[in-house]
């Protein structure tokens, strides 16, 4: 049941965008959601999507799994198309009973569920193309400059790293748990919404316990191996800024000017 | 009665590159009142294998039939095959949840929705049977025991749903010698006293050498061979091959028997290759 989630899922091949410096990434990809809201026009999108399609066509992820991660969140654009189309004030083409439909609520709408599209693509493209532990490194050299206003960046960038460890194994653990379980006859599946959440305990009870377990002996071999945070530490993967980020940057510089363009025009 | 599979194929992450076969054409026949060990190298498909057997997973190709009723979605059958194969997971100590050790394995009967003085009786017989003192443990925290008794608890936990046939997942890794040598011992007389049918899985040869009647070897999602415990293993190199050991005593005796002593080659117990050795030491001290 777990075995179709892509967000925050590396898809590990080689290909020029997977070797981009993280930050480079993260910082490109903030950019791009703010493209995303400049676009107010379709050929701006089309622009958009002609521009992902080369990227996600560099970084040899198959599109499929580009897509995959959208279905979580059909259900919010659904959400955000019905209420855009429903509430927005303007030139009525079709009635219905209460329902009006506008002209301006269409074109609302669809700019709203292509951009959230766009957007989950966008972003899901950056945590395909970079593995978790680069990702969070990238994180906290990009907050490093916060550090003098007392943010810990690089306790926040561990706890982070942790947390995105653990999702797979936590997940895993469920699976097995919920087998278990079933083989003793529980049911996950029927019953009314009080039933199930009462079925969730032989559940929930083993997995917090599990976890709680797994973190104390992380903690322990953390200090056994003389962790005390981030002061004076050296890391293994220096980030190096090369020529390929260069290009990169550059390309996207580029893509984004187009975008100003298309706006002021 | 029976468990019976024909031809069954099992694939994981079907239609992505992680596409994985991890069961490939496997026929197998567990009859009633057998022992039977199932052993294979992490990855061999013996933990696939054995959740088709009870319908937690469904095969992907072919037929697994549990005392003739053929395993299918239809969900009252589910239950029905789910309490006739009990199936004991790897660590199962990680299943409890109840406040008491009766609690906990009064679980799997409450589901089956029983009288109550019936899973009373249930869960005193199941705890009894994997060796404890019901009115000593019963009323303990499934969480402050020991881990060898956190797992025979778990283990009642399946045998309090009264199963015909009792399948163990690597019942005793992580075990110290004693703990495992108690396990082993309360499977062996469960199986000998109440006939339940019992399957075994390991990847250790030692272990099951003793116990079990017939073993049957996985590897690579296949049927690599099966056969009486003796019978596998006089094809230790076949073993090596798919990176299975064979018990230390039965490596002892082959290299002996390459340096030419003359002593029989299907040992399989220390005691029996003590014999054999002092015989041959005497044949030639003569």
């Amino acid at each position: 049941m777990f075995k179709n989630l892509t967000i925050g899922q590396h898809y590990p091949v080689d290909s020029p965008i997977h070797n981009l410096d993280p930050r480079l990434k993260i910082i490109m990809t903030f950019i791009f959601i703010i493209s995303l809201f400049l676009i107010e026009s379709f050929t701006g999108f089309l622009f958009v999507v002609a521009f992902l399609t080369v990227t996600i066509t560099i970084s040899k992820v198959p599109v499929k799994f580009v897509i995959k991660g959208l279905r979580p969140i059909l259900f919010i654009i659904l959400i955000t198309f019905i209420i855009n189309l429903l509430m927005t004030p303007g030139r009525v083409i079709f009635t219905l009973g209460f329902i009006k439909i506008t002209e301006e609520g269409l074109r609302q709408a669809g700019f709203m569920a292509i951009r959230l599209t766009l957007l989950i693509m966008g972003t899901s493209l950056l945590t395909l193309t970079t593995s978790p532990i680069i990702l969070t490194d990238g994180i906290e050299s990009l907050l490093k400059p916060f550090k003098r206003f007392g943010l810990p960046a690089h306790e926040l960038a561990m706890m982070m790293t942790i947390a995105l460890r653990f999702i797979p194994t936590l997940m895993e653990e469920t699976e097995k748990i919920m087998k278990a379980q079933k083989s003793r006859g529980a049911d996950f599946e029927s019953g009314n919404i009080i039933s199930r959440a009462k079925n969730l305990v032989p559940l929930l009870v083993p997995l917090f316990i599990s976890a709680f377990r797994r973190a104390d002996e992380l903690a322990m071999a953390m200090e056994a191996r003389c962790y005390r945070g981030g002061e004076n530490r050296t890391r293994m993967r220096q980030m190096k800024i090369l020529k390929g980020d260069y290009v990169a940057a550059f390309v996207f510089a580029v893509y984004f000017a187009a975008i100003i363009v298309f706006k002021i025009w | 009665m029976s468990i019976r599979t024909e031809n069954i194929k099992y694939v994981y992450s079907e239609g992505t590159p992680f596409r994985t076969l991890a069961l490939d054409d496997v026929n197998v026949t567990i009859d009633q009142g057998e022992f039977v060990g199932i052993i294979g190298h992490t990855g061999s498909g013996k933990s696939t294998l054995i959740q088709l057997l009870n319908g937690l997973e469904l095969a992907t190709e072919g037929i697994v039939e549990v005392d003739g009723t053929i395993v299918g979605k239809d969900k009252k059958k589910l239950k029905l095959i789910r309490q006739t194969v009990g199936l004991v997971f790897q660590y199962p100590e990680y299943q409890l949840f109840e406040e008491t050790v009766a609690k906990d394995v009064a679980f799997g009967p409450m589901n089956l929705a029983l009288s109550q003085k019936e899973i009373d009786f249930r869960v005193k017989e199941a705890l009894e049977l994997v060796g404890f003192n019901y009115k000593k443990i019963k009323d303990a925290s499934p969480f402050e025991i020991s881990g060898g008794q956190k797992r025979r608890v778990a283990i009642a936990g399946v045998l309090a749903m009264k199963p015909d046939y009792l399948i163990l997942d690597e019942p005793t890794a992580g075990l110290d010698p004693a703990g495992r040598n108690e396990i082993f011992h309360q499977i062996k007389k469960l199986h000998e006293s109440s006939n339940f049918t019992v399957v075994l899985v390991s990847h250790s040869m030692e272990d099951i050498a003793k116990l079990v009647d017939r073993v049957i070897v996985l590897s690579k999602g296949k049927i690599h061979m099966q056969g009486s415990p003796k019978e596998i293993y006089l094809q230790a190199e076949e073993l090596e091959k798919i990176s299975l050991g064979i018990p230390q005593i039965a490596s002892i005796v082959r290299e002996l028997r390459k340096r030419g002593f003359n002593i029989r080659q299907d040992i399989l117990t220390i005691e029996e290759a003590k014999t054999e050795i002092l015989k041959e030491v005497r044949r030639r001290n003569v």
